[in-house]
């Protein structure tokens, strides 16, 4: 470059200096361009990633819902696809979801075994408590766990088995109850069958009441959800 | 390495990890610090993906330095951290699903942790892409340490476990019951008014720490005088 300057002949000069300070808008363009260039090369390498990583986050999600169904319902206990094996349940207030909710059915050599699906407890200490919750097909529960709730922790969590301290568990004392005996679906506090944690009670008779109301709905349709084609809607079942 | 090269890492590392370290000086990055040091585990899991972040961010800005023009480097330092930080987020959830479920939001909101930025700005847009990781990681591990301290003391008087949750990362390990059985924890710990109290005993601790080694520094000790 600074040959071209010390050559007598101007000519030459000139446009070596023209390319050395572009145009406003020249840099700008420059800019924006490799601006575009940038955001075209991230933008590949997190389709990239995300084309890498779908099979194993579908794969983990599946785990994890399995594992989930679990806690409620032993796996020993079906043998069935239960992930496919589904019929979709209308909005029901007794369930306290203002969502369609989907209930997996557990089979076992084709026998109806049990009814999974998730209800909400509208009115925990602080916000909805939400629960899955196994349903047999005799009619007793099979399970009922707590998956996402904001009580306080150290007081009214012990809802969730992760957090009680308390053996046998709180939760535990859903398993094996009869929908059909005619039950009280609260805590003891209110002359129901449930115990509670004094000085927590709110979260307790929210899940028991839930649950209760759930397993009422539920319960007298369970046949003709056995019954329906895999993937189909239950809205008959309900009117 | 010659003995240039090892003052400067070294200088580097002693910065991040103490002189400069991002929670106890500058305090810088607080979002996590509060809401995810409840425990060991989720506070040393989620100040690893920030030095992931971190050391890959800079050193990715520092290899690219020369192309990125001056006027728009912030959109393109911003679009190289949140194109690192998704494809963290999308790992975790492929490969740590369990502690994906407990770090939830706050992986994503690694983008928004002005450490990340500000070292890319400050330091990784001037130095080489060695320097550049070197500096990002050493920042990160100096979140990680005082991270790991806060989440274990605050699991430690709210819970009195320590390692809960280590199952989620190593499958089949278990906490340890510190206080034993029946210990029922004191809940501000586990609360947000418990980060704060602790950062603030840490932050006073090192405060204190540094005066002392400063007046040190100043007047030396009388025996010494006298001698």
């Amino acid at each position: 470059m600074s040959d071209a300057t010390d050559r007598p002949d101007a000519d030459t000069a000139e446009p070596a200096d023209a390319i050395e300070a572009p145009s406003a808008a020249g840099s700008a363009l420059r800019a924006a361009a490799l601006l575009g260039v940038f955001t075209v090369v991230f933008t590949a390498l997190m389709a990239l990633t995300q084309d890498a990583t779908r099979e194993p986050i579908r794969a983990s999600v599946e785990a994890r819902r399995l594992e989930l169904i679990a806690q409620v319902l032993p796996r020993a206990d079906y043998d069935n696809a239960l992930l496919e094996d589904t019929v979709t349940l209308p909005v029901l207030p007794a369930l306290g979801l203002s969502e369609p909710v989907t209930v997996h059915r557990a089979r076992l050599g084709g026998a109806p075994v049990a009814l999974v699906f998730e209800a909400q407890a509208p009115d925990g200490y602080s916000g909805a408590i939400r629960l899955l919750m196994a349903l047999r097909a005799d009619g007793t529960l099979a399970g009922v766990r707590v998956v996402a709730h904001r009580e306080t922790p150290g007081l009214g969590d012990y809802i969730d088995p992760a957090k009680d301290r308390a053996n046998p568990k709180w939760i535990a004392q859903f398993t094996g109850r009869d929908s059909s005996d005619g039950m009280r679906w609260t805590v003891r506090k209110d002359g129901g069958d449930f115990t509670y944690v004094t000085g927590a009670t709110i979260s307790a008779r929210a899940v028991t009441r839930a649950a209760g109301r759930a397993t009422a709905a539920l319960a007298p349709a369970r046949d003709a959800l056995f019954a329906l084609p895999a993937g189909s809607s239950a809205e008959a079942a309900f009117r | 390495m010659n003995a240039d090269d090892r003052a400067l890492y070294g200088d580097i590392t002693r910065k991040g990890l103490w002189e400069n370290n991002t929670a106890l000086v500058q305090l810088l990055g607080l979002c996590p610090l509060l809401a995810v040091s409840t425990s060991f585990v989720n506070a040393v899991s989620l100040s690893l993906a920030t030095v992931l972040v971190m050391a890959l961010s800079s050193g990715a800005v520092a290899a690219l330095r020369t192309l990125i023009p001056h006027e728009i480097r912030i959109p393109v330092f911003i679009l190289i951290i949140a194109a690192l930080v998704t494809c963290l987020d999308l790992a975790f959830n492929a490969w740590l699903h369990e502690l994906y479920l407990v770090l939830g939001i706050f992986i994503p909101l690694i983008v928004t942790n002005c450490i990340v930025l500000a070292r890319v700005e400050a330091f990784a847009a001037k130095n080489s892409p060695l320097a550049a990781a070197w500096d990002g990681a050493a920042m990160g591990v100096g979140l990680l340490w005082v991270l790991a301290l806060l989440g274990s003391v605050r699991e430690l008087v709210g819970a009195g476990t320590l390692f809960g949750g280590i199952d989620m990362v190593i499958p089949g390990a278990h906490a340890l019951q510190v206080f034993g059985e029946h210990y029922r924890g004191l809940l501000i710990a586990l609360l947000p008014p418990g980060a704060f109290i602790f950062l603030g005993l840490l932050v006073a601790a090192r405060n204190a720490w540094v005066a002392r080694a400063q007046a040190r520094a100043m007047h030396p000790p009388a025996a010494a005088v006298s001698a």
